[in-house]
C-alpha cells in the first residue's frame, strides 16, 4: 500500500501545455503514472502527444474529471495563475491536488488553504514542492522515479532535494511513499498528516521524517508522534549552522530568535524517542540499524 | 522583505493609517532641514532592521532643528548590533498619554494570518504576551473573510482597550488589514499605537515585511529595496537571480535545492571543525538549471577573496548533471587565468554518468570530483584549510 496515492490514481496536471508542465508530463507518464488529461483554459480540446501518448487537454477541472474520472491533480500553472487554478479544482471537487508551482504569493496561498477547508472536499500538496512519489505504483510531480523501487520506508520531507538524497542514502530499502510536502509559510498537507498516514498504513514499518530550519512544525510533529505513532522515526533536520536572520531559499526557512532552530528541533524530536541524524549519511544509518534489527 | 521604519511610516501614511510627521535623512545637514520644517521637538531615530536600538542609543529626543543636526551626527555612522546606522528618520515628537500594540501576522501553524491587539504596548509587549497573557487578544482572520469595522471592534474589546479609543483603535486596524492585504505583507506590526494627550491613535512606529512571491504584482516595492548595506557579492548574485547568502567562512559552496545546500553547509561546518574552516556562503542554482547559471554562480564564488576552496554538490532531480558539468568546464573557460582554487564536485542522479565523464573529459587541474557528499565536504574543507 501507499499513502494518499496508489496504481490506480487517475491524474490530470493543470498547465500541461506549458514547457514544464509538458516536460514532467512526459517523465511521469514514463514512471507509471496514468496521466487521463491536462487542463488549460482556452485550449480545450486539443491533445498533447506525449511521447507517443494523445492526452486530451480540457478547459477546466471540472470538465476533466467528468470525461476522465481523474482523482488527482498535479500543478505547473505558473505562480501568477496558481490561485486560479487550485480554486478551479476545489470547485470541482477534486480530491488530491499536488501544487508544485514555486514562488506563488503567501497570501494566495492562504486564500486557496481556507477555500479547500471550507469545501471540505479537497486535499492540498504543497505548494512548492517535489510531489509524491509511491515507487513502481505511481508519481505525481517531479521527483525522479529512477533512485529506488519500493520498500518499506515512509519518507516525508519540507525539501525536494534532500528527499532525493534520502531516497538515494537507502535506495536499498526502497520505500512505500515518499511525499515532499514543500518548505513555504503555509503549506496543504503537513508533517502530521503524513506521519499519521504512514502510521496507519500496514505497508510502513519505519518513517524517515525530513525537517528544516523555520517555524515549529517539526516541533508540532513530535508532539503528534508521541501521541499516535507507535512505528519507529528517524528525524533529520537541515540548517544546524545557518546564521540566524538570514532567509536561506525558502521563504519558510527563516530563523528568527531560539525558536524554529535546528537545534530546538532536534530537542523536541529526541524528546520523544525519534533518533535524529546530524547529516543525510547519519540519518539513513539510524535508518538502516532500525531496518536490519 | 523587511522595511526600514520610515518605509513602513510612508506605507502606512498611504493607507490612511494616522502617523506623525517624518522624514529620512542621511547626513546632519539633511536632519536639520527636515527638524526645520517639521518644527518644535523632533526624535532621531537610527534606521537599522535589528530591535534594540533605544537601548543602544540610537532614538534621541531633540529640542530644535540644531540639536536634531547634533543628535543625528552622533547616530549616523554607529554600530548597533553590526547593523550600520546609514539613515536616520526624523519624527515629530508627540506628548504620549498611552501606549498600545497592534499587529497583523502570517500565522504558519494555523495556516491563516493572526491579529494581535493589547493595551499594554511599547518596549515590554513580549514579556506581556508572557506574563500576562490575557492582555493580549489573539485572534486567527480567515483570509476569505477578512477584518470588517464589527470585528475590529470585537477584537480592541478584547485587548482591552479603554473605551474612549475602541472606535479609532479599530478604524486603524481596518485601515492596517487593508493595508495588509493590498501590500502583500507578512507582518504589519505597530509598536507603540500611542494615544497622544489630546486624544489622537497614532502609529508612532512600525515594523513591517513584504512578501518577496508578491513581487510580480508589486513593481512600486522595488524602490524599497536596501540596495546600500547588500553585500556586494549579494547584489551581483541577485542581478543575475541567483539564491545566495554571504557567509564568514572560506569554502564556497553552490548546490541545487535550500534543503541539500543547507545540509552541505551543515556537513561543510562539521568537516571543518578540525581545520578551522567554515562554509564561505550558501548557493542554490535552484531546480532545472543550466549550464549558464552554473556558470554564473561559479563565478561569483570564486570572485569572493574569502574562498579558499568550492564544493559543488548537486543532486540532479530535474536538474541535469551533465548541464552542471558544463557550467563547471565554462565557467573556468571564461576565468582563465582568473580561476585558482581548487574546486571540489560530487554529482549524483539525473544524467550522472555523462556528468562525471564530461569533467573527467576537461581534466581541468582544479577539478576533482567524489563519490560522496560526506567525503567530497570533507575534500573540500581539508583544502580550504591549506
Amino acid at each position: 500500500m501507499a499513502i494518499f496515492v496508489n496504481e490506480n490514481t487517475k491524474v490530470i496536471v493543470q498547465g500541461m501545455t506549458g514547457s514544464e508542465g509538458t516536460k514532467h508530463t512526459k517523465r511521469m507518464l514514463k514512471a507509471g503514472t496514468k496521466i487521463v488529461g491536462g487542463v488549460t483554459p482556452g485550449k480545450g480540446g486539443q491533445s498533447v502527444d506525449m511521447d507517443g501518448k494523445l492526452i486530451p487537454v480540457f478547459n477546466s477541472v471540472a470538465e476533466a474529471m467528468s470525461a476522465t474520472g481523474a482523482n488527482a491533480s498535479v500543478v505547473f500553472v505558473p505562480p501568477k495563475f496558481a490561485k486560479a487554478a487550485v480554486i478551479d479544482a476545489i470547485d470541482a471537487a477534486m480530491p488530491l491536488v499536488v501544487v508544485i508551482t514555486e514562488g506563488i504569493p503567501v497570501h494566495d496561498v492562504a486564500a486557496f488553504y481556507a477555500y479547500s477547508v471550507s469545501k471540505g472536499k479537497t486535499q492540498i500538496l504543497g505548494p512548492n514542492c517535489p510531489g509524491i512519489i509511491s515507487p513502481g505504483k505511481t508519481n505525481l510531480g517531479i521527483i525522479p522515479a529512477d533512485i529506488t523501487g519500493a520498500g518499506k520506508i515512509g519518507l516525508v520531507s519540507k525539501s525536494g532535494t534532500l528527499t532525493y538524497q534520502m531516497m538515494f542514502e537507502l535506495r536499498d530499502f526502497g520505500f512505500t511513499t515518499a511525499v515532499g510536502i514543500g518548505g513555504d509559510p503555509i503549506i496543504g498537507t503537513t508533517h502530521i498528516d503524513c506521519l499519521r498516514a504512514f502510521q496507519d498504513d500496514p505497508e510502513t514499518k519505519a518513517i524517515v521524517m525530513i525537517g528544516e530550519i523555520g517555524g515549529d512544525a517539526e516541533e508540532r510533529a513530535a508532539q503528534f508522534i508521541k501521541e499516535y505513532v507507535t512505528k519507529p522515526v528517524v528525524g533529520y533536520v537541515a540548517g544546524f549552522t545557518a546564521p540566524e536572520g538570514k532567509t536561506m531559499g525558502h521563504a519558510g526557512a527563516i530563523v528568527s530568535g531560539s525558536s524554529g532552530t535546528a537545534a530546538a528541533k532536534k530537542e523536541a524530536l529526541e524528546a520523544v524517542g525519534v533518533a535524529v541524524g546530524k547529516t543525510p549519511s547519519e540519518t539513513a544509518n539510524l535508518m538502516r540499524k532500525i531496518l536490519n534489527g | 522583505m523587511d522595511l526600514f521604519e520610515y518605509q513602513a511610516r510612508d506605507l502606512f501614511e498611504s493607507h490612511q493609517i494616522p502617523v506623525l510627521a517624518g522624514a529620512v535623512a542621511t547626513t546632519p545637514e539633511q536632519a536639520h532641514a527636515a527638524a526645520t520644517k517639521i518644527g518644535g521637538k523632533v526624535v532621531v531615530k537610527a534606521q537599522v532592521k535589528v530591535g534594540g536600538r533605544g537601548k543602544a542609543g540610537g532614538v534621541k529626543l531633540a529640542e530644535n532643528a540644531d540639536d536634531a543636526k547634533t543628535k543625528a551626527a552622533a547616530i549616523l555612522g554607529m554600530d548597533i548590533k553590526g547593523h550600520t546606522v546609514n539613515k536616520v528618520m526624523i519624527a515629530q515628537a508627540a506628548p504620549i498619554d498611552s501606549e498600545y500594540y497592534l499587529a497583523i501576522l502570517l500565522d504558519r501553524a494555523n495556516r491563516n494570518f493572526l491579529v494581535m491587539a493589547s493595551v499594554a504596548g511599547g518596549m515590554e509587549i513580549e514579556e506581556v504576551a508572557h506574563k500576562t497573557p490575557e492582555k493580549l487578544a489573539k485572534v486567527g482572520i480567515n483570509p476569505n473573510i477578512g477584518i470588517d469595522k464589527a470585528k475590529a471592534v470585537e477584537i480592541a474589546k478584547g485587548g482591552q482597550f479603554p473605551a474612549d479609543v475602541i472606535d479609532q483603535v479599530a478604524d486603524v486596524l481596518v485601515k492596517l488589514w487593508q493595508a495588509f492585504i493590498k501590500e502583500d505583507a507578512t507582518l504589519m506590526e505597530i509598536n507603540p499605537l500611542v494615544k497622544t494627550s489630546d486624544g489622537k491613535v497614532i502609529a508612532l512606529d512600525g515594523k513591517v515585511t513584504l512578501d518577496d512571491n508578491s513581487g510580480f504584482r508589486h513593481p512600486e516595492h522595488e524602490v524599497l529595496v536596501d540596495h546600500e548595506s547588500t553585500n556586494p557579492l549579494e547584489k551581483l548574485a541577485k542581478e543575475k537571480d541567483l539564491n545566495y547568502v554571504k557567509l564568514d567562512g572560506q569554502v564556497g559552496i553552490i548546490g541545487n535545492g535550500a534543503g541539500l545546500v543547507m545540509s552541505t553547509l551543515d556537513v561543510v561546518a562539521y568537516a571543518g571543525e578540525k581545520y578551522g574552516v567554515k562554509p564561505a556562503n550558501f548557493l542554490d542554482i535552484g531546480g532545472g538549471a543550466s549550464a549558464e547559471v552554473m556558470a554564473n554562480g561559479l563565478s561569483i564564488i570564486l570572485g569572493d577573496s574569502d574562498v579558499r576552496s568550492v564544493f559543488v554538490n548537486v543532486f540532479g532531480g530535474i536538474t541535469a548533471c551533465d548541464a552542471v558539468a558544463n557550467g563547471i568546464v565554462q565557467a573556468l573557460d571564461m576565468l582563465g587565468s582568473k580561476a585558482t582554487k581548487p574546486i571540489v564536485v560530487r554529482l549524483d542522479g539525473n544524467n550522472v554518468e555523462l556528468g562525471r565523464k564530461i569533467l573527467n573529459d576537461a581534466n581541468h587541474p582544479l577539478v576533482q570530483q567524489l563519490e560522496t557528499m560526506d567525503g567530497a565536504a570533507a575534500k573540500a574543507a581539508e583544502l580550504a584549510a591549506k
